[in-house]
């Protein structure tokens, strides 16, 4: 207890930083999977294709993924951005598979009664399948942030400090109070950011259950 | 030539072979970690999950805790518990580790499967005589297995990850080869085992894949459509 008072402002900051690091990849997952999502809904062929991808992707561990990325895309082994598109790739891999199931749970009726009253399938899509499916993407998307939380501690092995720094650091120096406190505030940033995401859902689609 | 080559050049180099930590031993121990560690919490969460999900009991703890368990981060747990139990006990420590990571997707596939079972079918099968037990043991668990061995899967894939993040608490694993090459900036030594890595977690995902699809009953199999 007494580490974590005497390391309040440290904490702070490499939470501040923590999230700074998650947020893009959990955004671009939401946004990249939307597209994808729909072509593994759409169409047998891509579904298929879409599937099998994204589940390879989420069997590569963390470790392994930082170190295949630099010699394909030419980036540095140990930099920020390899760990945002690692992160980025993992929530791709969950959102995509979430995003399909989404499209699939609405109703054929729903989407025939659009039809039928003159959507076109372009605005169909925005206005009626997507809000539709919103409490599934939502659910999907709080799973994603939830991991991508998590697993943004990994980042320390290849040199960027978060949160992961006080496992390390912790570690290297036997302060079992230092490790724990990780811990902590991992799993507290994640859960708050999963409530936040379940408010910000109840506000922006007041037709989803109480499910949501 | 290009890193990848080099790496592949570093797979089958006589001296990865044969150097302080064998590759053929790096890949034994890390499937031996991940085995016993997925066989210990299968032992306690599948017959958990098969009761909560036959009684409906505990089923909101069951819940909360596989969701929970998603933000726990795995490397911060490894360092935790082997510096708790003292560094002497790493192996203790680092399985005691993956076990507690493998238990949750275990639990849940083990109770969503037996509660996914409908309703009906349930009735049907205690109309038919069948007592509580024979339900469960019939019924429930059977058709429940594919849910249970996709569990299963989850919880291999999380442990395979964890035991290469244990790579920094201790010489062994396929990890430590990435550790250490972080150290001595040897790139061809990070992307070769990664590439080892991703092998086995691949050909591990393919093994249940195969278990999730032959374990699906026979007349279940064919009165589903092709989703």
């Amino acid at each position: 207890m007494i580490w974590v008072v005497d390391n309040l402002d440290l904490i702070g900051r490499l939470t501040v930083e923590h999230l700074r690091q998650s947020a893009l990849p959990i955004l671009l997952g939401l946004l990249l999977s939307i597209p994808l999502g729909w072509l593994a809904f759409r169409f047998r062929l891509t579904r298929g294709l879409m599937l099998t991808v994204v589940g390879l992707l989420y069997t590569i561990p963390s470790l392994a993924l930082f170190a295949l990325l630099p010699p394909l895309l030419g980036i540095s082994f140990l930099s920020e951005i390899n760990l945002v598109i690692a992160l980025t790739i993992y929530a791709v891999a969950i959102m995509t598979r979430f995003v399909a199931d989404a499209l699939a749970s609405v109703e054929p009726h729903v989407r025939q009664a659009a039809d039928a009253v003159g959507y076109g399938a372009w605005r169909r899509f925005w206005q009626v399948d997507l809000p539709l499916a919103g409490p599934v993407v939502l659910a999907g998307l709080r799973v994603t942030a939830v991991s991508t939380i998590s697993l943004c501690t990994v980042g320390i092995l290849i040199g960027i400090d978060n949160l992961g720094y006080l496992f390390t650091n912790g570690y290297q120096r036997q302060i079992v109070a230092e490790i724990l406190a990780g811990v902590v505030a991992v799993v507290v940033i994640a859960l708050v950011i999963d409530r936040l995401l379940v408010v910000l859902g109840r506000a922006l689609m007041p037709w989803a259950g109480k499910g949501a | 030539m290009d890193l990848f080559s080099e790496a592949i050049a570093w797979i089958f180099s006589p001296d990865t072979q044969s150097g302080s930590l064998p590759l053929s031993e790096a890949i034994a121990t890390h499937l031996a970690f991940t085995v016993v560690s997925v066989l210990i919490a299968a032992a306690i969460a599948v017959p958990a999950g098969w009761l909560v999900g036959h009684t409906g009991r505990g089923r909101e703890i069951a819940v909360g805790l596989s969701g929970a368990a998603r933000a726990v981060p795995s490397f911060g747990l490894v360092l935790l518990l082997v510096l708790v139990f003292g560094v002497t006990h790493k192996v203790g420590a680092s399985t005691t580790a993956f076990v507690l990571l493998a238990i949750p997707p275990i639990l849940a596939g083990a109770y969503s499967g037996v509660e996914a079972v409908e309703r009906r079918i349930v009735d049907g099968a205690r109309a038919v005589g069948m007592t509580s037990s024979q339900v469960l043991g019939k019924v429930e668990i059977p058709l429940g297995l594919p849910l249970l061995i996709g569990g299963l899967r989850s919880a291999t894939l999380q442990v395979v990850a964890t035991v290469t993040l244990a790579g920094y608490v201790g010489s062994w694993g396929l990890g430590f080869y990435i550790v250490q090459g972080i150290q001595i900036r040897d790139f061809a030594q990070i992307l070769g085992a990664a590439l080892v890595i991703v092998v086995l977690a691949v050909l591990l995902d393919l093994l249940f894949a195969l278990a999730e699809r032959a374990v699906v009953p026979r007349g279940v199999r064919a009165g589903r459509d092709g989703r």
